[in-house]
């Protein structure tokens, strides 16, 4: 005989078991409608696959799991889906949720099913995702997808499977039942399971001794199957008392072991499963038969008939009770689940799903309201209760205050919720009530401190690359000034190298500011003559409007009206020279004067030596000294405020002439030779474009038209495959100038066309490019 | 069909707060029939009178806190500390004696703290300590057991009883030292010279004349109640022992400085009334088994220190008293090991 285990605490309520264990397991007839809700188990709901209208066969799937902690729906019977709805379903809450909705048509035609012979022929995978084809979940209440159970993490060594048919509850005989009635099955399923967890060094089933029938079932079973490959199975039998069949608990009783507070069975080597399943599973595997059934008890004194069915999953529990001669009258409270853990439903209307394993429908005699509770009086009956030795007294008073740092540290979490303290309360404190809403609030208070720490998180991220940002901006100012300081320092040795010479900058800098000035002039012609022409036609409207108030006017004013006349005609006769000027250029507007002259004055600066320029300078500068002086002397006669601000600037100007004067004293002292021999790099630059754009006036002054025109068309051609290659380039970036790059494109190639035209009218007179 | 809605469980055990105090009740009463027995009706007086005024003053309580008086009437909360406290005060003490500590059992230690399950200090023996200071004379004077009495005299019967409660007529000659007081004044005999001198002693069997069986019938009432499992045995037996252990030590031979044999501590003055009746009151003691078991022995220890070398020989109602006090602090340090953690926490731990 193997050691048992006593656990801390536990009750013993009346059992109230012989009621429904006195037939046999009984079929009910088919409801008129099935309600199959798409969540019946722990995990994702599952997804539907059928539509409405259309007919299903018994066990066919009708929803597929969705995910790896879901499991899939089957069609109870065959029938008619006539509505994927929101029903009530099986919840405290009394919440709706998702249902399918089957009319049975009463021929019960199952699929086809894959039956299998040999198990042991298929590898684990197969076995694990026959299990999970069929839909089965945990029977015993909690209803988590079995397959995954079945497929531990590789990291636990499973040597222990205990199978747990210890069935504490008052009134529940569902897995008794199933064990007096299918013995057989339920250990081919213990076998099964064992060999799909690599046959664990013991496999274990755990039934209390109070159902004597179904240990002499199931030893017979065992016995029959003497001599099976795999792990030994073993019986274990231990005294009643509640929660023994509390997963924990059994682990407790038959092992020795606790599971570590906030893990898994499988953390100690331990897997856990209940009777139903095992036979569930075993059905599956062996006969490819999926879950659209479970053993129900059906009890409590305000039903005339107590017994257990074998129920379709989906059937309405108010047929089930109309089945067994239901006094709704004596009935206070309808029950899923036991008397110690289950809930009430706030309707029969309601399906058993796959995780009912008993419908109690009490006497109000039988289970009596509760009476209203008193004082707390810490009698510590609670704790002397408690499977899990928490201090339930402790918890209830910090529940009360709702302290909840303090009922973690008495460990609220690791209540099991199975109701011993309050079953044993002298008070009549609804104590399990506490727990759950203290829970529940410890919990919301996790998710929105996660929340918070998140977002918390997500601000100083945000920050940080603000600040990261910033600092980025300031490396690259710094960088810049550095560049600019070092481009000074280099500008200052080649001053130092160069004498005299002026910084390469403001040597390119006029050559570049003729030509942007000379490019703004030519840039808009029309626009120009648009607004030559306006001024034109205003002077004109008013010298008519002069001429007029000069005729209308009496003599003494005309004289003064007719100088106005005389100023607008003036105006007017300006305003239409500019004009024809205007044309007169506009029409050669694409000749190159405009950038010629720039180009040519740039030259011309460019072209002077550095002795004569800065002699040039020197005399504008001067220029500018005796205009200055002037405007001085008129300050200081006028007691101006600025005089002050004139001086400064004549003296600025003298001594910047001073300085200029000595540059070139320096230059003409001798530096001259070296400056020639070593030019600036900017100089070099300045002069380069300078030579491009001579050769391209040179160019085109050698030309003739027609070259002209080819030379034209070349390079427009080369420019409307530039464009073209980046309007390409930016659809694919899908780009916001797309459109802006498509009508630069059109345009040029309008213009190509057209140019192309002008050669061909141009009088052909010899083709030597081609 | 409107249906209930609510939590489970859905069933309950038989029995509430009001079955657990008669439980209390009805176990007093071998020892309340030995204090008759051989103290006359004193005690029985007392117990009657402070349950009614214990009653009365929980119901004037509770209409001046504007609850429903009868459903906490019920719960016989206030009827057994009346009992315990009429079981503690000496026989024909006189009426207001009763009345002022039970008054200030029920008003003050229990409805001014909070009520029912908040009170920090057993109201009894709150009750007890608050006359037994303000009146020592009347708190003093214990009759004299049957078999002690000097020849020619009789127990009180119950009229001469009342005259002595309600008139304060002072009969001479009823009174007698307790055995514990007759150890506390001597300093010269021998503990066997004791035993045959004194009347309490040579009357009696071991601890001294009627008190033995006093606290042999609290004995039997205690082991009723520990096998109804109205509490567990954790407290009481660690007093027990302790209080024995701490006798064995200092019993020093019997010399004249002894402070008595383990049997006289365990079988005389409040002793077994308290380790069951007064230190497994729920509210003001330890909550889990391990601090049950700290919480008692220390009572234990305390009742022979404050026994054998303190001012009073009512030592048990100090030491639960002072324990009282350290009842949150003992819990602090004994939360129990919850399943599924390695070790215990303490309650001061709050890491998730």
């Amino acid at each position: 005989m193997r050691k048992i285990w006593d656990i801390p605490g536990g009750i013993h309520p009346p059992e109230n078991k012989d009621q429904s264990l006195q037939q046999p397991i009984a079929e009910i007839a088919l409801p008129e409608l099935l309600v199959l809700p798409l969540s019946q188990h722990m995990g994702t709901a599952a997804e539907p696959i059928v539509a409405v209208g259309e007919r299903v066969l018994t066990g066919q799937e009708i929803a597929a799991a969705k995910g790896l902690v879901s499991a899939p729906v089957h069609a109870s019977t065959s029938g008619e889906i006539v509505a994927i709805e929101e029903r009530a379903i099986a919840h405290p809450s009394g919440m709706t949720d998702l249902c399918m909705v089957l009319r049975p048509d009463g021929r019960d035609q199952w699929v086809e099913l894959h039956a299998c012979e040999d198990y042991t022929r298929l590898d684990h995978q197969q076995l694990v995702e026959k299990v999970r084809a069929a839909g089965i979940v945990g029977l015993g209440g909690a209803g988590f997808p079995t397959a995954v159970k079945l497929n531990p993490r590789a990291n636990y060594d499973i040597d222990t499977l205990i199978i747990n048919g210890t069935e504490c509850e008052p009134y529940i005989t569902a897995d008794d039942a199933l064990m007096q009635a299918h013995a057989d099955e339920v250990v081919a399923g213990t076998r099964l399971l064992a060999h799909m967890l690599d046959n664990p060094q013991q496999v274990l089933i755990g039934i209390e001794d109070n159902k004597p029938k179904a240990i002499a079932a199931m030893e017979a079973a065992l016995a029959a199957g003497e001599g099976h490959p795999g792990s030994a199975v073993e019986v274990c039998t231990f005294p009643t008392k509640y929660p023994s069949g509390g997963e924990k608990q059994l682990i407790q009783i038959l092992t020795g072991r606790e599971v570590p507070s906030e893990q898994i069975p499988a953390n100690i080597g331990v897997v856990c499963q209940n009777t139903g399943t095992a036979q569930a599973a075993w059905r599956a595997v062996r006969f490819g038969e999926p879950l659209i059934a479970r053993i129900t008890t059906v009890v409590g004194e305000a039903l005339q008939t107590q017994r257990n069915i074998r129920a379709r999953l989906g059937t309405p529990i108010a047929h089930v009770l109309a089945a067994h001669g239901f006094d709704a009258e004596r009935c206070s409270r309808l029950v899923m689940g036991g008397p110690m853990m289950g809930f009430t439903l706030p309707t029969a209307d309601v399906p058993i799903v796959k995780t009912t394993n008993c419908i109690l429908a009490p006497s109000r005699e039988e289970l009596p309201p509760p009476p209203p509770a008193q004082a707390c009086i810490r009698c510590g009956m609670c704790a002397e209760a408690c499977p899990a030795s928490l201090l339930p007294q402790q918890l209830f008073w910090y529940s009360q205050a709702q302290d909840y740092e303090k009922l973690q540290a008495y460990n609220l979490s690791d209540c099991i919720e199975c109701g011993a303290c309050a079953y044993v309360c002298p008070s009549n404190i609804p104590l399990v009530q506490y727990y759950r809403a203290s829970k529940s609030t410890i919990r919301r208070m996790e998710t929105e401190k996660e929340k918070s720490d998140r977002s918390r998180q997500r601000f100083e991220f945000h920050k940080q690359r603000i600040a990261r940002e910033e600092a980025e901006k300031e490396a690259k100012r710094a960088a810049r000034k550095k560049a600019a300081e070092q481009a000074k320092q280099k500008l200052a040795q080649a001053r130092a190298a160069g004498g005299g010479e002026r910084t390469g900058g403001s040597q390119a800098d006029p050559v570049s500011a003729a030509m942007a000035r000379a490019q703004t002039r030519q840039v808009a012609p029309q626009q120009q003559q648009a607004k030559l022409e306006r001024a034109v036609s205003s002077a004109e409207s008013r010298l008519q409007r002069a001429r007029q108030r000069c005729d209308e006017a009496g003599d003494e004013q005309r004289d003064k009206l007719q100088a106005r006349v005389k100023e607008a005609q003036a105006r007017l006769d300006d305003a239409r020279q500019k004009l024809a000027a205007h044309e007169g250029t506009g029409q050669a507007a694409d000749k190159p004067d405009p950038v010629a002259t720039a180009i040519a004055r740039a030259q011309a600066k460019m072209a002077l030596p550095p002795a004569e320029r800065l002699r040039n300078n020197i005399a504008s500068l001067q220029k500018r000294l005796a205009t200055a002086r002037q405007k001085l002397d008129q300050a200081r006669q006028a007691g101006s405020d600025t005089v002050e601000a004139l001086q400064t600037g004549v003296a600025k100007l003298e001594t910047k002439i001073a300085a200029t004067r000595a540059e070139l004293d320096d230059l003409q002292a001798g530096a001259a030779p070296e400056h020639a021999q070593a030019p600036s790099a900017d100089s070099e630059a300045a002069a380069a474009a300078i030579e491009k754009a001579k050769a391209r006036a040179a160019a085109r002054a050698d030309m003739t038209p027609e070259e002209k025109l080819r030379s034209q068309i070349e390079s427009l051609q080369d420019r409307l495959q530039k464009a073209r290659l980046r309007l390409e380039k930016a659809r694919a970036d899908n780009d916001d100038n797309t459109d802006a790059f498509r009508t630069a494109a059109e345009k040029l190639e309008a213009k190509l066309t057209q140019t192309q035209q002008q050669l061909q009218q141009q009088p052909v007179t010899t083709d030597t490019s081609h | 069909m409107p249906l209930l809605r609510i939590t489970s469980p859905h069933t309950h055990s038989p029995g509430n707060t009001g079955d657990v105090m008669q439980q209390v009740m009805l176990a007093t009463i071998p020892g309340l029939i030995a204090l008759s027995y051989f103290f006359g009706p004193g005690s029985l007086m007392n117990v009657v009178m402070a349950s009614f005024t214990a009653v009365a003053c929980e119901a004037a309580m509770m209409k001046l806190r504007r609850r429903p008086v009868m459903f906490y009437i019920n719960d016989y909360s206030a009827v057994v500390t009346g009992v315990l406290l009429g079981l503690s005060l000496p026989p024909y003490c006189p009426w207001w004696i009763v009345a002022v500590s039970t008054g200030f059992a029920i008003v003050v230690a229990k409805h001014l703290y909070g009520g029912m399950g908040f009170n920090p200090f057993n109201p009894a023996m709150v009750g007890y300590v608050v006359v037994l200071i303000s009146f020592p004379v009347e708190m003093t004077q214990w009759a004299a057991p049957r078999t002690a009495l000097p020849d020619g005299q009789s127990l009180l019967g119950p009229l001469s009883a009342l005259q002595q409660i309600w008139l304060d007529t002072g009969i001479d000659g009823h009174t007698a030292a307790t055995p514990l007081d007759v150890f506390k004044q001597n300093d010269s005999q021998l503990v066997q010279h004791l035993y045959a001198t004194e009347p309490v002693f040579a009357a009696g069997r071991w601890a001294g004349a009627g008190w033995e069986w006093v606290n042999l019938g609290f004995l039997i009432g205690g082991a009723y109640l520990l096998y109804r499992r109205i509490f567990t045995w954790h407290a009481p037996v660690a007093m027990l022992v302790a209080l024995t252990l701490m006798a064995t030590i200092f019993y020093d031979g019997g010399s004249s400085t002894s402070g008595g044999s383990p049997l006289l501590h365990l079988l005389s003055g409040g002793t077994m009334l308290g380790a069951f009746f007064i230190i497994t009151d729920p509210v003001t003691s330890a909550t889990s088994n391990r601090g049950k078991l700290i919480f008692g022995a220390s009572i234990g220890v305390l009742i022979y220190i404050i026994r054998s070398w303190g001012n009073y020989p009512d030592a048990v109602a100090f030491a639960v008293l002072l324990m009282n006090f350290a009842a949150p602090f003992i819990d602090y340090y004994t939360v129990p090991r919850t399943y599924g953690h390695d070790k215990p926490r303490r309650a001061t731990d709050n890491r998730p």
